[in-house]
């Protein structure tokens, strides 16, 4: 009955063992073996989980828990180290392990001009994170899940900084870690209340059975504290801004880990605990509003870069903040729903644009791209069906799963729906931005590079194509009530996983129409307007006005760094010039200098002298007598230090 | 003899070997005066032993009362005379070693 999903363990143990193998051996093992091990275990891995996904839709309400062992057992304190099995995580592994085998497969040919041994630890950290995130996904109790949780950010921090040679990397993958570490802090405190409230146990089903009796207070803390972690490592505001950065890590890396998976935890973990989100509105609000905000502000920043990366990054910063206003308006369905979509097209996109910059010699800048369509004909046209996804166009993926998000806003309150159709349409402004001045025009790099445009290799174009097919046909899993009944599979794939869904469709179809009728209108307005401005006219010279404090990204980065980083550093130079120095190297060597001049003086007794050693005995033997023989007096002062 | 002539000449024996000992620096001498402190003990301890047993023998009849401190004496003697052998041994190889025997020359272990 349940074959596959007791072997779950399978499903991380291959990553597991393919980050062992090849991140020891990565010395002494060629790269096509390198490349068999790093993709075959997760392509096996994924085999397990389709098994898994087959039988985990006859689950109904009970989940399939697999404990392994006892990790924290104490008398009053039990966690398991347990995995859980059910609709949700299935549809992540799905997910993790597929999308992640065609990156796998794309960066043979990515990476390939590596040397052996950095392409050997490429491929390790790679199955390293695949290891982590199937942690986080599986885990049955909020522990494991932060185990996962930590897997993830170090993995990030490794491949971010995978070209470790160039300190601007490493730069970028610091800023990641510590970003995220504020975020975990958040998630660490949430889980200790949760821990504090049920009386030892973390794990879900007994949380979720026992949070009925929490006060409102502490369901609000709980949900704000993991809405932090999720902050952090989800990229929303105010702890975005490494998301960008990180696009230092080579491509595929920001197509797996800063695209699809990593940064859709957050995302997994509110969806995961929407029993307690569901008992917090003012959590909601908070998560509503701050999605919503992300959504609209990266949408802005997106609009003015030139870094194909960059603009792809914070597309999908602004993105998650869609999905968090699906998680604050209760359409946790919807929200899931889109980071199934996303993961298709934005991986697509960050391939798609890997396979650019790889065919430009590493050349980012779309200023001096233009044309590219000819010579790349693969990469361009899953490229544009990704575009068309990511802007919500009919029938394409994205359209479903936004609209389902859109819809859910505009029940709730109309001005959420109203930025949130503005974002929509910056979308695809932006991204037909992008593709104009990347694809369409005329060649604009140097001679030596039009020479070298070639198609990508069969390694790379496969993945595309793949999940180009994905992107396309990926939104007929939830298609709304309104074009056919009953036909929203994923809502009822996930419904025993969320507890009260609140995406009542109450909308009649009229209003509904008219919903998905303007977005899509707006939608298509700002692709023929970016298609037609940018493919003649190219955005080459420095933005002005307006268009500078967007390309400078509204200057957040330095004002973080005039508001938090110089007045941290300053107060640090304080406690190391003058608290560290003067005071407590000031006390330590005191105390050294005092005993050094207290030797030297003692010293001074050994004179050598035998007279003086005699006369110190004769001296000392009179005071013992002397204390022998009125030492009683002296009691009275004895007395006192009792 | 009233006992305080015995305690007041070991007293002034005990005195003239300590200030030998704090004043001489021929080690030598410093040696006789030790003695001559260790004599000022030995002194002591027979006159109170005699002391002893002539009340003892006066109450009730113990011929043996008091005779311990005379037996102290013996063994301060032999110390006494270990002491001397080993310390003389001592003189004689600093003789050897600086053609003198003040102790004032013995003060290379300093520093």
């Amino acid at each position: 009955m349940n074959q596959f999903s007791n072997l779950v363990y399978l499903v991380p143990l291959f990553p597991l063992i393919g980050f062992l193998i090849n991140g020891l051996g990565r010395k002494s093992l060629s790269k096509p073996l390198i490349s068999l091990i790093g993709c075959g275990v997760i392509l096996v891995s994924f085999a397990v989980s389709v098994g898994i996904f087959f039988e985990a839709r006859h689950f109904g309400n009970t989940p399939v828990i697999v404990n392994l062992f006892d990790f924290i057992k104490v008398p009053g304190f039990d966690i398991p180290f347990g995995f859980q099995v059910d609709q949700l995580s299935s549809l992540f592994l799905l997910i993790i392990t597929g999308v992640g085998f065609l990156i796998h497969v794309y960066s043979t040919a990515y990476m390939h001009e590596e040397a052996t041994q950095h392409y050997g630890r490429y491929f390790s950290y790679l199955n390293l994170f695949v290891f982590s995130m199937l942690l986080l996904v599986l885990g049955a109790n909020y522990l494991i899940m932060f185990i996962g949780w930590e897997g993830v950010g170090l993995c990030s921090y490794l491949l971010i900084g995978y070209w470790f040679k160039n300190n601007n990397y490493n730069y970028a993958a610091r800023k990641a870690f510590i970003m995220n570490r504020i975020g975990d802090v958040g998630f660490l405190l949430g889980i200790f209340w949760i821990l504090s409230k049920t009386g030892g146990t973390l794990t879900y089903s007994q949380v979720f059975a026992q949070a009925s009796s929490f006060s409102t207070f502490d369901v609000t803390a709980i949900t704000m504290l993991l809405f932090i972690g999720a902050m952090g490592k989800s990229a929303q505001i105010p702890l975005y801004t490494w998301l960008p950065d990180a696009m230092a890590g080579p491509t595929p890396v920001s197509a797996l880990i800063h695209a699809a998976t990593m940064v859709t935890a957050g995302i997994y973990m509110i969806v995961r605990s929407n029993v307690l989100y569901t008992m917090a509105p003012a959590t909601q609000t908070v998560v509503a509003i701050i999605g919503l905000a992300t959504a609209f502000f990266a949408a802005t920043i997106a609009i003015k870069q030139n870094d194909i990366k960059k603009v792809l990054a914070y597309s999908t910063v602004s993105q998650l903040g869609y999905m968090f206003l699906g998680l604050g308006v209760g359409a946790y369905t919807g929200a899931v729903f889109h980071v199934m979509t996303h993961a298709f097209f934005k991986a697509l996109l960050f391939l798609g644009a890997g396979s650019v910059i790889h065919a430009m010699q590493n050349q980012q800048d779309i200023r001096y791209m233009g044309g590219i369509k000819k010579y790349m004909p693969v990469t361009h046209i899953t490229f544009l069906l990704a575009c068309l996804a990511i802007s919500g166009i009919p029938p394409f993926s994205g359209f479903f799963s936004k609209d389902e998000i859109l819809a859910a806003a505009y029940e709730h309150n109309l001005i959420l729906w109203v930025i949130g159709v503005i974002t929509a349409g910056l979308t695809a402004f932006y991204m037909f931005r992008l593709y104009a001045m990347t694809f369409l025009g005329r060649f604009r790099g140097t001679h030596e590079q039009e020479h070298h445009l070639h198609e990508s290799p069969s390694a790379m174009t496969i993945p595309l194509i793949v999940l180009a097919i994905l992107s396309v046909v990926g939104g007929f899993a939830g298609i709304p009530e309104v074009f056919a009944s009953n036909a929203h599979g994923l809502e009822h794939f996930l419904s025993p996983v969320i507890a009260q869904n609140t995406e009542s469709h109450q909308l009649n179809h009229g209003t509904e129409y008219m919903l998905m009728g303007i977005s899509v209108a707006l939608a298509l307005i700002a692709i023929v307007y970016a298609w037609s401005r940018f493919s003649k006219k190219p955005e080459i010279e420095e933005a002005e006005g307006a268009g500078k404090l967007l390309a400078n990204k509204w200057y957040v980065d330095e004002l973080y760094d005039t508001v938090i980083s110089k007045p941290l550093l300053a107060s640090g130079n304080v406690l190391k010039n003058v608290v560290e120095k003067s005071g407590i190297d000031g006390i330590v060597n005191g105390v050294g200098r005092g005993i050094q001049y207290a030797g030297r003086q003692i010293r001074l007794m050994q004179s050598g002298q035998v007279g003086n050693y005699i006369l110190l005995m004769v001296l000392s033997m009179v005071l013992m007598i002397l204390l022998v023989f009125y030492g009683n007096n002296l009691n009275p002062i004895f007395n006192m230090f009792k | 003899m009233p006992i305080q002539y015995y305690i007041t000449l070991s007293i002034v024996l005990f005195c003239i070997g300590i200030v030998g000992v704090l004043t001489r620096r021929n080690a030598i001498i410093i040696f006789m005066c030790i003695e001559l402190m260790l004599n000022a003990v030995n002194l002591l301890l027979v006159a109170f032993s005699k002391m002893h047993n002539a009340g003892a023998v006066g109450s009730d009849a113990n011929p043996t009362a008091g005779v311990d401190g005379q037996l102290f004496v013996f063994f301060i003697m032999v110390v006494a005379a270990a002491e001397v052998s080993v310390g003389l041994s001592i003189i004689v190889m600093m003789y050897r070693n600086t053609h003198s025997v003040d102790v004032n020359f013995l003060n290379r272990l300093k520093n």
